[in-house]
């Protein structure tokens, strides 16, 4: 028996042979490499420095002389003569009975000018792994990998590891897109970015310069990226010339039959050389599988090979991926997406017909090999459809029946509160066409002002189109962007966005200026992400925003300045009167603890505002996606059971937090005891002083939805109360999503998640200075922007006055 | 009748903005978009009246910000499944200066 190819699966094959029939065959086995069988797959962590070669070799000298196995490496196989059964070497012809093709693949090499040049080389073998060790070795050295798929990838990391300075360059939007869809490659991009790894996909490589070797890379839009180590991990081919030249039968692969013959009755094949029934293969598994089938067959048993489903679990630079089945898109087929990009997990499963194909797993694979047991068995996967991506724990039990409750609702049931829109309208709308929510908003205008009703409206057309519906995932933006907020917050970060061009160039926005729904989020993202780079857009601010005042419904406006902790003199209500009076504005107390006056024309607002600020107040922001309003009770001060100095506190928090810009606004409270008579147990932060100290609640609400806080944290002082309470909102203020609430962000996020951000006091006093870095910036009173009486009589004025009589 | 008239510069609009012409018969929005086109709208939202002046201005429209109606610049019109139409006014930019046809006011008013 000669054997041509000493690899994972001729090493196996051996193996195998020897158990069942180790008396059958004198085996001569030849390999191109000068070494025996070892575990090339392991060749990432002899890269890395984590194991050496003599760790991952699979058969040794005394392996081979215990089996009789005559070995002949470091010579490779030129030719095989099928007529007189011999195969040719450099060193003469050895005859066999039976012959074993094990040649594996061969790396491409795209064929692009310099790619013969010293320095390029594929990622295949011990002699690659060592080149790219010895290159490593010189300090400052860089590398450029071409190829961003798993091997590229891990090359990547190895020479990261090692010290060298690398790129990857990936042809494709993302990484590992055969595997991961865009979001769950930005994941991974982001997180290899992290370790120093400059990707660059949507990358085409034109050439590799150098004089006399590898300099550098060109890529087609003329950018350099100059590398003493150029590795191209872009694929492998099945290695078929040799067969091909002996003229066996060959497709993509040496062909085989089920028993692993070629067309030669002599000679079979095994591993990634060949091709059987149309499959060429990548990975071990199968390819085991094989050899043990390849091992009966020599053997004289009867035996077939049907390759099996895999799963692939790997650590990418210590990045968590599992994949397993068959998970490209295909007609009839439909993915289940979990997404939490705050924590880096992505799931997707791929289905057809009720049953599970394929699943990937980035960040949390804990549940992959329930996710595959499900793929191997073909189970019908239509029961437990809802619950399925949350793994094997959440199944069981009947879900209730969501529809049965809109179903009962009778025609005449509101829907949409905002726009007045009752059920019989959506339905009527639904039926005259509007099949989608986007469609319902335009027309009846059901869910197009608050959206709180938005589920109810999907659950509407649910019932009324049936199986013609399906309820879209992850929502983009907005109809200039499939980006979802949570994909345009993460790369504004990743990729370092600061303007809103960037924004709109990076991401591929189809709009040149965006529209009124995403600008004011980017402006946002933009402000918070990079509060010393990027300047708020008064431009892209709503209307309330841009003139620091609330408008009313007949253009007139709301001004309400601040009230510290909800306390005031008679000073400051003296001012407020007579500014009352003068601007003949109607009063109102808010829940809030302050004074809103009402009524006010947008050309006397400079005006009051100066009057205001004359008797020492600031604008209340209570027009803002901002800081609002901190409620208290009077607290130790006054009352019979306050147990600390709430109003104190409440003041405090007020001082330090006003002015910032958050994702939607924040309401805060204090109460001096559990009787909480400030309500701040339905706050966004709320806090209940109590005899040992201060208990911080968070994620409350007491609008749309009203919800109890959740405890965050007990602290003993008034500093630490600060801390925590800053802390939280400077996190909400990084992560969440443009006009989510803490409460929805909290949901979303989870409160373990933010307590295990916020417990690291390193991490506390981090996100402190962040916010101070944006207070230093934003923390001013936009109504004392106006200095001059000329700059306030201007503010508003019209560019022209014309009088149409005298023009006439 | 008395054509076009200097009513500013285009740089006292801010870009993605609008400034306002008073009128005895009412306001007139002039905006000004991010690729420096200049149009002109009644200062009324033809909906319920709200100050378009004060909307965001994208592309080559603008959000009225009371109910999210949104006006295409060159005909006025509301866009998606909104059926309402604003008044639009020429105007154009000639040397930096921005010129409204007043005639067109003037007949608007008079009819």
């Amino acid at each position: 028996l000669v054997i041509i190819g000493a690899g994972m699966a001729s090493g196996r094959a051996l193996e195998e042979l020897f158990s069942l029939a180790p008396d059958a065959y004198e085996v001569t086995l030849f390999n191109a490499e000068p070494r025996g069988n070892y575990n090339r797959i392991m060749l990432s962590p002899v890269l890395s420095g984590e194991k050496s070669y003599g760790e991952i070799v699979t058969h040794d000298a005394d392996w081979y002389d215990s089996h009789g196995v005559e070995t002949r490496f470091g010579e490779p196989v030129t030719a095989i003569d099928r007529g007189r059964k011999v195969v040719v070497t450099a060193k003469g012809e050895t005859p066999y009975d039976k012959l074993v093709l094990a040649t594996g693949s061969t790396p491409f090499i795209i064929p692009m000018p310099g790619h013969d040049l010293p320095g390029v080389i594929a990622y295949r073998d011990l002699d690659d792994t060592n080149t790219m060790i010895a290159a490593a070795a010189t300090p400052g050295a860089r590398a450029v990998v071409i190829g961003g798929g798993l091997l590229g990838l891990e090359a990547a990391a190895g020479l990261r590891l090692r010290g060298m300075e690398v790129s990857v360059v990936h042809l494709a939007g993302h990484l590992m897109e055969r595997q991961l869809d865009p979001s769950a490659g930005y994941l991974l991009e982001k997180a290899l970015a992290e370790r120093g790894i400059a990707i660059h996909c949507s990358a085409s490589s034109k050439e590799i310069y150098g004089q006399d070797r590898a300099e550098g890379l060109r890529l087609e839009d003329g950018t350099e990226i100059p590398a003493d180590l150029i590795v191209m991990a872009v694929g492998i081919r099945p290695g078929t010339a040799l067969g091909k030249a002996a003229g066996l039968e060959t497709g993509r692969g040496i062909v085989i039959d089920d028993r692993c013959v070629t067309s030669d009755p002599d000679i079979l094949a095994v591993g990634e050389c060949v091709e059987h029934r149309g499959a060429v293969f990548g990975l071990v598994a199968p390819l085991f599988d094989m050899a043990k089938v390849l091992a009966r067959t020599l053997a004289g048993e009867a035996a077939a090979f049907a390759p099996v489903e895999v799963a692939t679990k790997l650590k990418v630079t210590g990045c968590d991926l599992f994949s397993a089945g068959d998970f490209a898109e295909g007609e009839g087929r439909e993915d289940i997406v979990f997404r939490d990009p705050a924590r880096g997990v992505y799931k997707r499963l791929v289905l057809k017909e009720d049953r599970l194909l394929g699943a990937v797993m980035y960040g949390d694979t804990a549940d992959g090999a329930w996710f595959f047991g499900l793929i191997k068995d073909g189970t019908d996967v239509s029961e437990m459809r809802e619950t399925l991506i949350f793994g094997p724990s959440f199944q069981g039990g009947t879900a209730p029946d969501p529809m049965a409750a809109v179903a009962a609702l009778p025609d005449e049931a509101e829907i949409c509160g905002c726009n007045g829109v009752s059920k019989g309208q959506v339905v009527a709308a639904i039926n005259a066409g509007a099949h989608d929510i986007g469609a319902l908003r335009a027309g009846c205008k059901a869910s197009a002002s608050c959206g709180t009703c938005t589920g109810l409206v999907e659950q509407v057309l649910a019932l009324t189109l049936g199986d013609g519906f399906a309820l879209p995932q992850a929502q983009p933006v907005c109809g200039c962007t499939e980006l979802s907020h949570e994909d345009v917050r993460r790369l504004i970060k990743a990729r370092e966005l600061k303007s809103q061009a960037a924004v709109w160039q990076e991401l591929g926005w189809t709009t040149k200026d965006g529209c009124h729904v995403c600008r004011p989020a980017i402006n946002y993202y933009l402000l918070a992400d990079w509060p010393l780079e990027y300047r708020d857009d008064p431009q892209s601010r709503f209307v309330n925003e841009r003139n620091h005042a609330n408008i009313q419904k007949d253009g007139t406006y709301s001004v309400m300045p601040r009230m510290w902790g909800g306390m005031t003199t008679p000073e400051e209500l003296l001012a407020i009167a007579a500014a009352a009076k003068k601007y003949d504005a109607a009063v109102k107390v808010t829940g809030g603890q302050r004074i809103d006056l009402l009524g006010v024309k947008k050309e006397d607002l400079p005006a009051i505002w100066k009057d205001l600020n004359d008797a020492g107040m600031v604008s209340g922001h209570a027009y803002t996606k901002g800081l609002r309003t901190v409620k208290t009770c009077v607290g130790s001060d006054w009352c019979r059971f306050g147990t600390q100095d709430s109003t104190g506190l409440g003041i405090k928090l007020e001082k330090r937090l006003w002015g910032s810009w958050t994702p939607h606004k924040v309401k805060l409270a204090v109460s001096g005891c559990p009787r909480n008579c400030a309500e701040a147990t339905c706050k966004d932060v709320g806090i209940v002083c109590v005899d040992s100290g201060y208990q911080i609640g968070v994620a409350g609400a007491a609008g749309m939805d009203v919800k109890e806080t959740e405890r965050l944290v007990d602290v003993a002082t008034e500093e630490e109360a600060i801390e925590w309470s800053t802390a939280f909102i400077q996190l909400y203020r990084e992560h969440a999503k443009y006009l989510d609430r803490p409460y929805k962000w909290v949901a979303k996020a989870g409160l373990d998640w933010v307590k295990e951000v916020l417990s690291d006091p390193a991490e506390r006093r981090a996100l402190n200075a962040r916010f101070d870095i944006s207070q230093s910036v934003y923390q001013t009173d936009p109504w004392a922007a106006l200095v001059t009486a000329e700059e306030r009589a201007s503010w508003s004025s019209p560019i022209a006055t014309i009088d149409l009589e005298a023009a006439e | 009748m008395t054509g076009w008239t200097d009513i500013g510069a285009l740089a006292d609009i801010p870009q993605r903005g609008a400034r306002v012409v008073k009128t005895s018969r009412g306001c007139i929005a002039v905006f000004r978009t991010g690729a420096d086109e200049v149009y002109a709208l009644d200062d009324a939202c033809p909906h319920k009246g709200g100050p378009l002046s004060e909307g965001i201005v994208h592309g080559a429209s603008v959000t009225c910000p009371l109910h999210n109606r949104v006006f295409d610049f060159a005909t006025g019109a509301a866009q998606g499944a909104d059926t309402e139409v604003a008044t639009t006014y020429p105007v154009k930019v000639e040397g930096g200066r921005l010129l409204l046809d007043l005639a067109a006011l003037a007949d608007r008013s008079a009819a």
